[in-house]
Order: structure tokens, then sequence, then C-alpha cells
């Protein structure tokens, strides 16, 4: 903080017109190591501390919201993949229930507890990622090996699930892109009995390192009415002793059906980010195993849904009526009745929420995208203030977010 | 009732002017713009909705009035329920609506991206500017008039365009976004397609500049 460095004797040489000090501007990024991506931050310093910071988004922008009012709503699952990309799955799974609720679609047990599972593996694969990178930014490399060894792991999962590592596109409207092959969740099982001690010894490399401590404790503090004022969402909200989480407030695809903990911090800082998310990974394997346990049986995808969710290949290339279905579905789009609806999901940076307006037919007329990390970042003008240029990489390091989902 | 409906009914007794809106999931109400600010002030300080989740617009349409619409969506971190409050912007050449940074300081950034996307001026907004797009861009690329594929416009940094001669290019539109057209019996018609053929990677769209 700027008063720690006051020399005793400088009211005096300021009143002396000694201290005169010109404000410099640095532009920090687009592509600074430590912004994550291409965030500019306008920076005015005086010395060495922060007076004002101005973040510079849109390096990203694609227009997502554009496009997908001109397809139709199977068609932008791919383009979610790429708002969050750390966490593809959790994604998809939030904009399918999104349309789902417009369609007023409840999908089966068994395809909810898949989604569980996806997402709680992204959630996992995103703090692991936020670990490193924030560990890189303060100066301990070893943690993101040790964390990009895990990750490894769960993209060889995510891969034998999805056919795909990164961009998954796994949800379907009313479903998903196939069910859970022949021994993945004994695989996924097996990968939460090796994965708890590995992150014990993650976390032992931060949790009392000195210079981690140094470098995170107390600096970038979110006040609990901060975090309200400014809508931040997610394990910033959390760490700043806030235990909001919409899978305990509001739950969806069944979550109210697994016991897990909602962990919060006590002060707010960057340090109480890193262990609410360090714990929240203990959580969600917490999840993963009861999901696992109870597995349903059953159909996985919505049955009853002709005119949303496409008929099996098989059936496709046997009978006429099912060729003619699925000829509509993928012309036309799956049909939805004309209305409003918003619905948040808590992804791992945060409430995502998708708002469709719909006027009938496969194409929404609108789709907003409540972006957790652009409502996360609003709040840096007023969190780098009086800081170090240091403390402002450790702020952005604590605040985890993805300019994919920022920009859109 | 759940305390979503218990605001909105007791918004209505406190804003006549307030009527509901259609909804497929939380109660929402209509309100004119000067309502706007006091209503949301009340729904945060007395009725418990004192997250701001999300603050939007919608383009009606080119030829709808009143054209363009804000949309709000307040959480309640104690009841855990949403409201939505809707307002329609009076003039549609140049939409306005009253800022609420005041209540929300989460509110600047979403209504510098309204303004940045539908051009909707907040009045009272202390840095209304783009966002995502550059200082100095001539469109707002959500309106419906504006094409996929975006319009021709000069880069921000005119000593760049200088030397460079680069202008910012639509996207062509092969292999674009393939939607049918609905409703259409001749097969040639409904078969998925871009929806603006007019010009590809070969041939220059006609009439640019500004051909919309």
């Amino acid at each position: 903080m700027a008063t720690e460095h006051v020399f005793p004797d400088t009211a005096a040489k300021n009143a002396a017109g000694e201290f005169e000090t010109e404000k410099m501007s640095l532009s920090m990024g687009p592509s600074h190591p430590s912004t994550h991506g291409v965030l500019r931050i306008q920076l005015e310093l005086d010395g060495e501390v922060v007076t004002k910071a101005d973040p510079v988004i849109g390096y990203l922008h694609r227009g997502d919201e554009k496009i997908a009012e001109n397809m139709t709503y199977n068609q932008f699952v791919p383009y979610t993949d790429r708002l969050d990309y750390l966490a593809p799955l959790a994604n998809n799974m939030a904009y399918a229930i999104a349309v789902e609720k417009l369609a007023k679609l409840e999908v089966p047990p068994r395809c909810q507890a898949i989604r569980v599972i996806t997402a709680e593996l992204a959630r996992i694969s995103s703090h692991l990622l936020g670990l490193g990178a924030f560990g890189i930014d303060v100066g301990a490399w070893t943690v993101f090996l040790y964390s990009f060894t895990e990750r490894e792991k769960l993209y060889k999962l995510f891969e034998e699930l999805t056919g795909a590592r990164f961009t998954t596109s796994y949800s379907r409207i009313g479903g998903l892109f196939r069910d859970v092959p022949e021994g993945w969740l004994e695989r996924v099982n097996a990968f939460c009995d090796q994965f708890l001690p590995i992150l014990d010894e993650i976390l032992q490399l931060l949790t009392r390192n000195k210079i981690f401590m140094d470098r995170a404790a107390g600096v970038g503090i979110i006040s609990k009415e901060d975090a309200i004022a400014y809508g931040v969402t997610g394990p910033n909200l959390r760490g700043s002793g806030i235990p909001l989480d919409l899978r305990k407030d509001k739950p969806y695809s069944g979550y109210e059906q697994y016991e897990f903990d909602v962990p919060v911090g006590a002060t707010g800082d960057a340090y109480d980010r890193y262990l609410v998310r360090g714990e929240e990974m203990r959580q969600s394997v917490r999840i993963v195993r009861q999901a696992v346990a109870k597995f349903p049986g059953g159909p996985w995808y919505a049955e009853n849904a002709k005119k949303i969710f496409g008929p099996r290949k098989e059936k496709i290339l046997t009978s006429m009526e099912e060729l003619i279905q699925n000829f509509m579905l993928v012309t036309e789009g799956p049909q939805m009745p004309a209305g409003e609806v918003y619905f948040e999901a808590e992804n791992p940076k945060g409430a995502l929420g998708f708002f469709i307006v719909s006027k009938g037919g496969g194409v929404p007329w609108r789709l907003k995208i409540r972006a957790p990390s652009f409502c996360n970042l609003s709040i840096l003008p007023k969190l780098c203030v009086g800081a170090m240029i240091s403390d402002v990489v450790s702020i952005l390091g604590s605040l985890d977010f993805v300019m994919g989902e920022c920009d859109r | 009732m759940s305390a979503s409906a218990d605001a909105t009914v007791a918004l209505k007794s406190r804003f006549p002017k307030a009527s509901d809106r259609a909804s497929l999931d939380y109660p929402a109400l209509n309100l004119p713009p000067a309502d706007v600010p006091a209503a949301l002030g009340a729904l945060r300080a007395e009725l418990g909705f004192d997250f701001l989740a999300d603050l939007t617009a919608v383009d009606g349409s080119m030829t709808a009035s009143p054209r363009f619409t804000v949309i709000y969506h307040l959480y309640s971190t104690t009841a855990h329920d949403y409201v939505r409050i809707a307002s329609d912007c009076a003039d549609d050449a140049a939409p306005e609506m009253p800022t609420v940074t005041g209540l929300w300081p989460a509110a600047d950034w979403h209504e510098r991206e309204v303004y940045d996307m539908f051009g909707i001026r907040f009045a009272g907004h202390p840095d209304l500017r783009r966002i995502l797009m550059w200082d100095g861009y001539p469109h707002f690329p959500l309106r419906k008039e504006f094409p996929l594929a975006g319009i021709d416009a000069t880069l921000p940094d005119p000593e760049v365009v200088a030397e460079t001669h680069a202008s910012v290019k639509p996207a062509p539109m092969a292999g674009g976004p393939f939607v049918a057209t609905p409703g259409r019996m001749n097969l040639g018609e409904s078969e998925p397609r871009a929806k603006d053929e007019s010009w590809s990677e070969r041939r220059e769209k006609p009439g640019q500049p500004g051909a919309i």
C-alpha cells in the first residue's frame, strides 16, 4: 500500500517542493504474461504505486452474441466451448440447460448426472490452471508443472468421453452428444483416488510458502459490500466471505442431491481466493464421487422431445420418419416457444448466465451471455489503485479470468 | 408466493405505470425509463434484490416501435431469487435510458457494453465510451440492421492507416452459418445455406461501404 512507503520527512520535503514528481503512464498488456490472454491495463503510476488503472478489453471480441442470432440452437454449442475455454464442459451444460428451460424440457437423471460429473471435472481442470498460472505470476514455477500433469489426466478422460481434449461441444439441447463409454466412470473414480494426495502436495507448495504469502496475503482486498456492488461471482465472491453458490442456492441439474461444502475466505485478499479455489477442488471430487456412486440408469437424453433432440444414427439410416425428423432438426433447428428466459450456472469462474429471447422457431432472437470474467474484471480499477505494479500481477492472477469469455 | 413475486406486487403498488411483462421463468415488470432508477433503488434497498446479475438490451426489430428495450436481471442474495425489469427506450432514433451506476458500480461496464453494441445512451453515466469495440468505431453491431459479416471500417489509428492503407474488412460468408428458411416447400430454397450469398472471397460485396 502506498502509505507504507512514506518516509518520515516526506511531508516537510513535499512542502519544500523537493519531491515534485510526474505521473507515468504504462500500458500493461495486451501481451504481458500475467494478463492471461489479451487484457490491457492502462496504468497511471506515481513511482511504483498505481494511481489509476483503466482496463482495455475487447481484443478477443468475436461477436458471439451476433453469431448466435444467426444460427440454430444446437449450432451454437461449439461457440460456448470458446467462452471460458478452460472449462468448456461447464459452459456446454449451462447453455443446454438455459435452452431446455426455454423449451420447458427436463432431461433424465442419467443425463443430469453425466453433466454434473463433467462440469465438476471441468471445475477441477479450470482451478488447476488458475492456481498454476497464479503461481507462475508470483514466481512459483513448480506448481504449474504439477497441476498440468493432473490436467493432462483429465484431458485424457475428456477425450475418451467427447472425442476432443479442449473444445468438447458435449451437450446437445435435450441431452448429450453420447452416453458415457464403458469403464469411463471407473477411470473417473481412479482419477479422484490418486488426485487428492497430489492436490494436497500441490497446495503445500503454496499455502505456507513465505514468498507466496508475501505476494498474496493482504493484496487486492475485496470487501463484502464491494463484491456485491460490482457483481463479482464465483470463487472471487466467496473469497470475500460471502457463501453464495448457485449450486446450493438455486440447484440445477440435480445438484440438490449431492453433499458438498461451500468454502469461504475471511479477508477477501488474493490469498483467500487461492485458498477457496484449493478447497473447491476437494469439494468437486466429493461431488464427482457421489455422482458416480449413485449413477442412474435409464435414458441419457430426453426421449419424448422428438422436435428437439435428434434421433439415433441407426434409426436415421433405416426409418423414413426419423430421417425427416433429423432433416427438419438440422435445417430449421429445435423448435422453441416464444418468450424470455434467464439462467445462471455456477461455473468455475463464477455465474455464467444466458438470457434468451425467442420469437419461436429454431433460432434465438437475442442471446445475451452474462460472462463472469467480464463482471469480475470490472472491479479492477478499484482494486489496483494504491497497489504496487507487482501487486497488480498478483491481483490479476488471483482473479483467475479468461478473456475469451470476457470479450465474447 | 416467491420473494420475486412479492417484490413485483410491491413495486406495482408504488409505481402505478408498472405493468406485468410476459416471462417464461421469473416475475417480470415493464417500467417507463423515468421510473427505472427509483424502482431498482427500491428493489435493492428495501426488497432485498441487492445484486445486479445482468444488464442488457434487446433490439425489437428494425420496424418495431418502441424499438430498444433495456433489460435488468436482479438477484436476491438472501431469498435466492431473480426478478426481471424491462424498460422501453422512448426514442427509436436516439435511444436513451437513465443510468443505474449510482446504485451498482457493476452497471458501469454493462451500460458501456449496451452503448457499444446498441447505441443506447445512458444519461448520467460517468464514463460512457465503447468497451469491446474501439473508440471511434462507427457502427453498433448488435442492432438488427448490422450484417453478421460486419461492415468495412477504418482502423482506429490514422497513422497506421496512412502507412498501411489497411482497413477492417467484412468476413467472407462462404461456409458461414447455415440456416434454412422455414415454411418454404421448395427444396432448393429450404436447403440450409449461408444467409447472404451476394458475395464471397472471390466477389466483393456490392455497394460497400455502408451498403445496408
